[in-house]
């Protein structure tokens, strides 16, 4: 039987399309609305809030929880002091990603982590030289994202650490007279707060939320508008632009952190002597360069992909629903360079926008692409281009 | 030198959005461009003005889909803050209380249509698939300068010649609908696909918006069609509010021409155009000072570009008479509101998500055609049609948290009046478009905070557009394409050498579309490569 998440009292009578997802086997809306694109905008342009409590959430805690989570985790979770959030990555032996999620170091020898897939065993099982505990509080948390332009100004008025919170900090406070963990973090590119609260306190903390943002047109959004604002984003989805390297039977299945284009986790790694899962197989990777592919963002070009319809006498289709399967990517003379991984008309860029896997001599900025598109069940292509990601980045994201 | 004597290479005269997307074009193109506008702020017609603290009102134009998707692109305009926002619902209250309310689902739509009229609720698919084929035919004629019907040089031929290959080209039943629709009657065509009165009502408004016609009056089909030619992601017919109105929209206008390196002097009404020997080389502004430039683009209404900014008397006479007698007779007001509280409708009691897009009141056709007969004989309606939008339901920044902005397009409310004049009747206009609102929304006057009339006079007195027309010329055939604003003055230039025209009042027409910004500073680019 599917489950329910603790919100899902509130959930349940607003979704007026009835339609549902599976999420981790929990039921989570689709839409609410019939009009996706008033979520949307909602997020880009007021607030939304999102119901993301079927992530799986541990609990890692302990004198050496920091040592051990160091070893674990191939980003350095010793940079994040208590009161911070960090997003980071883990690895197997040949530095393959077998995850992504957020760390929370809610006190000093504790941090939550949240994770798409479960993880309680793999983590466990690396335990036992460590005075740690790792605990599954999956069940016991709902958590809410609350997020776009305005979250600021209805959290502050529930609580006053939300006009505290620099971009990744967190705080353990109090909504509703409840007890939560705010931390000014999300999945949308956009400002926003993610909120850790207890499933029975679930419904006062919903409440409040919608209550503070009536006036700012808070509107609850759904799976669809999640995956188009994180592509605007440029923020990877486990499945789609990555798969999990623990259940991979060849290489062609696996991806490295520096293809997914975390580099820049790595920044500082000589100075950094400290030993984690994958970290000689990065190391060579760096140096030798021999990443078979990175994760870019291309653009299509808008005129010639009007130009290949218009040719074909049709009106030229931008549709905001997201891709997420590959479409071929080709160079000039019509090589396979790679493929799209998540692909999309953004409503906001007003541009076609992709993630995707291109080998390494076509990854930089600027570089000329063709993407194929099924055109009247033909293969065409149309002329794109590499840009930088995030494709969308308002600068109150951070500020 | 100061910057009075500033030599440019081209002056725009007016920072409508026309005269923005003209200056940025021509500033990107290099060309050293000074946008000179007469009031405080950039926007014309398409501005948003906080009237009442705390409430930001689009004074005039309110909402957006006309905008060419390729000046998105060319001016980088998202770069610049774009933000059109969706609308996902239309409410059509009616007479005897109930409504059609549309949203963004197709067979939901299907069914809402069906619950007024099953035939309805089937044709509307057919109606939508012809009107999208006619506009995608229209579609290049609108977004390129027209041909010179009347110039024997080759080129013109050429392009003549490419304009029958198109129309030859088209499947017979779409040219077919397309002669209907510039030559024809919305009512017409409506009546041969839909039975019910509220929808055809809801389909009409488009055919008499800013015109002094009804459904039922040859011309009205071109002005539906006109407002059918835009789009929002693709979608034709489309329509989105921007974040901050059209206001906000103009401000990312601004904000492109300057990324382009375009000059932009707000306070600098121009008196009159200077030129030499038949040639434009400069504008005397209405504080004395002059400035000059090789290109003087004029953005105002085909009536201050060539019977006010220039001397009549250096112009064609034939030109100079079809410009007099160019029609303007605007019909449109503005009534605005802030409201403590959305309305609420009795046959929808506790549902505030009515109000994301348009709210049409105009129920039937006959209810359209008699607010049209008052102003057939000289008086505003006294039962007007209404195009009202709350924007705030979109937008939580037009307002405090909670309240709103109401926007009223209201029609007819012809510019001369019979045995009145506006500065008289003002709010006696204020009073029957709120009186009609309250005939739909009891206790709509509870909600009203404070109102807000703009009257065809005071849309020429403010903006300039004459007799407050909203689109610089009313969109009569013969005023379009071929003949806007006059025969053979159809390519954005003029009798005088170096002076251009870029307002509404030329090819492809008004609303807030920048196709004539863009067309004329494509053809001022291109003669000056000659
Ligand atoms: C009430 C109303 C509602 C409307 N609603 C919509 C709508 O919802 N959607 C839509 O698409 N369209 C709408 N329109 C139409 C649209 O707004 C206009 O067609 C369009 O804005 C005209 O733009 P423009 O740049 O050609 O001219 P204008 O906007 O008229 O710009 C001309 C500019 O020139 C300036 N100026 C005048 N004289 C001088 C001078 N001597 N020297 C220097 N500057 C001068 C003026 O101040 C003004 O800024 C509406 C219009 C009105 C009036």
């Amino acid at each position: 039987m599917v489950k329910k998440t603790p919100f899902f009292a509130r959930t349940g009578p607003l979704n007026e399309t009835m339609l549902w997802e599976h999420w981790a086997g929990y039921l989570v809306a689709q839409k609410y609305q019939y009009s996706e694109l008033y979520e949307y905008y909602s997020v880009r342009n007021s607030a939304g809030l999102f119901d993301s409590s079927p992530l799986f959430k541990y609990q890692i805690k302990g004198a050496d929880a920091a040592d051990f989570l160091r070893g674990v985790l191939a980003r350095d979770i010793g940079q994040c002091p208590v009161g911070r959030a960090q997003y980071t990555i883990w690895c197997d032996d040949h530095g393959w990603i077998l995850e992504d999620g957020v760390v929370l170091h809610v006190d000093d020898d504790e941090y939550w982590l949240t994770a798409a897939e479960p993880n309680l065993r793999y983590f466990q099982n690396l335990s036992h030289p460590y005075e740690v505990t790792i605990s599954d509080i999956s069940e016991e948390y709902g958590l809410l994202a609350l997020q776009g332009p305005h979250s600021r100004n209805i959290l502050k008025q529930l609580t006053p650490d939300a006009e505290k919170l620099a971009y990744f900090e967190l705080s353990s406070t109090q909504i509703a007279q409840k007890n939560v963990v705010l931390s000014r973090t999300g999945y949308t590119g956009d400002l926003g707060y993610e909120i850790w609260v207890n499933k029975d306190d679930a419904l006062a903390v919903w409440d409040a939320l919608m209550e503070a943002g009536s006036g700012y047109n808070i509107t609850p959004f759904g799976q669809k508008v999640l995956h188009m604002a994180r592509i605007d984003a440029g923020l990877i989805l486990i499945d789609v632009e990555y798969h999990t390297a623990r259940h991979a039977w060849v290489d062609e299945q696996r991806s490295s952190p520096i293809e997914l284009g975390f580099s820049w986790m790595f920044r500082g790694l000589q100075e950094d002597s400290r030993p984690f899962i994958g970290r000689r197989a990065i190391e060579n990777e760096l140096v030798s360069r021999s990443s078979r592919w990175h994760l870019v963002g291309i653009e299509v070009d808008w005129q010639r992909y009007e130009n290949l319809y218009n040719g074909l006498g049709l009106i030229a289709p931008k549709d905001h629903t997201p891709i997420e399967e590959a479409m071929a990517l080709y160079d000039g003379e019509h090589n396979w360079v790679g493929h799209t991984t998540s692909f999309m008309f953004s409503s906001v860029l007003k541009k076609h926008v992709g993630l995707a896997k291109v080998a390494p001599y076509h990854a930089k900025s600027g570089s000329p692409l063709q993407l194929e598109l099924v055109v009247n069940n033909r293969p065409l292509t149309v002329a794109a281009k590499v840009v930088k990601m995030p494709f969308y980045n308002p600068a109150r994201k951070t500020a | 030198m100061s910057q009075a004597q500033t030599k440019y290479d081209a002056i725009v005269i007016g920072g409508g959005h026309n005269g923005l997307v003209n200056g940025a074009y021509l500033a990107k193109s290099g060309l050293k461009t000074l946008i000179l506008e007469k009031r405080h702020l950039v926007g014309g017609a398409a501005i948003t003005e906080e009237l009442y603290p705390g409430y930001h009102f689009t004074t005039f134009s309110y909402a957006l889909s006309l905008i060419r998707p390729d000046i998105v692109q060319e001016l980088e305009l998202v770069k610049n803050g774009l933000l059109v926002l969706n609308m996902p619902t239309t409410l059509a209250p009616m007479e005897n209380g109930d409504y059609l309310f549309l949203g963004s689902d197709h067979y939901a739509n299907y069914h809402e249509i069906a619950r007024h009229s099953k035939a309805d609720a089937e044709a509307y698919d057919d109606y939508t698939t012809m009107l999208n084929k006619v506009c995608h035919a229209v579609k290049p004629l609108f977004d390129q300068i027209p041909p010179n019907l009347f110039s024997q040089e080759p080129d013109e031929l050429a392009r003549l010649a490419d304009l029958g290959r198109h129309m030859r080209h088209l499947d017979p039943k779409t040219l077919h609908m397309l002669v209907r629709f510039l030559t024809g009657s919305a009512a017409e065509i409506l009546d041969d696909y839909f039975e019910s009165d509220i929808v055809k009502g809801l389909f009409s408004s488009s055919s008499i918006i800013g015109s002094k016609v009804g459904p039922r009056s040859q011309g009205s089909g071109l002005v539906l069609l006109f407002h059918k030619m835009g789009e929002v992601d693709g979608a034709f017919g489309e329509w989105g509010f921007h974040k901050g109105g059209n206001g906000g929209f103009t401000q990312v206008l601004a904000r492109a021409a300057q990324s382009f390196g375009a000059d932009i002097r707000l306070n600098a009404g121009v008196s009159s155009v200077i030129s030499k020997n038949g040639e434009a080389i400069g504008v005397a502004l209405e504080n004395g000072d002059e400035v000059y430039a090789d290109v003087i683009v004029s953005a105002l209404d085909p009536r201050r570009t060539f019977l006010q900014l220039v001397d009549p008397r250096e112009l064609p006479t034939d030109l100079v008479e079809d410009i007099s007698k160019y029609k303007f007779q605007g019909v449109s007001a503005k009534v605005n509101f802030a409201l403590d509280g959305l309305p609420e409708y009795p046959a929808l009691p506790g549902r505030f998500d009515l109000y994301r897009g348009f709210i049409n009141i105009g129920p039937s056709i006959d209810y359209i055609e008699r607010a049209f007969d008052d102003a057939k004989y000289g008086s505003f309606s006294k039962r007007p049609y209404i195009d009202a939008c709350i924007q705030s339901t979109l937008d939580p920044d037009m307002t405090p948290p909670g309240k709103h902005v109401l926007s009223c397009f209201v029609q007819y409310c012809p510019y001369e009046l019979k045995d009145s004049d506006w500065d008289s009747e003002r709010e006696n206009l204020g009073d029957t478009v709120q009186n009609t609102l309250e005939s739909f929304f009891p206790n709509f006057n509870d909600l009203v905070l404070h109102r807000e009339v703009v009257t065809p006079l005071d849309i020429e007195r403010t903006v300039g557009l004459s007799e407050g027309n909203i689109f610089a010329g009313e969109f009569l055939a013969p005023q379009m394409y071929f003949f806007r604003p006059a025969p053979g003055w159809n390519q954005y230039r003029t009798p005088i050498r170096g002076y251009y025209q870029c307002g509404s009042g030329t090819h492809p027409g008004g609303c807030v579309i920048g196709g004539p910004g863009k067309l004329a500073a494509q053809q001022i680019i291109g003669d000056m490569k000659q």
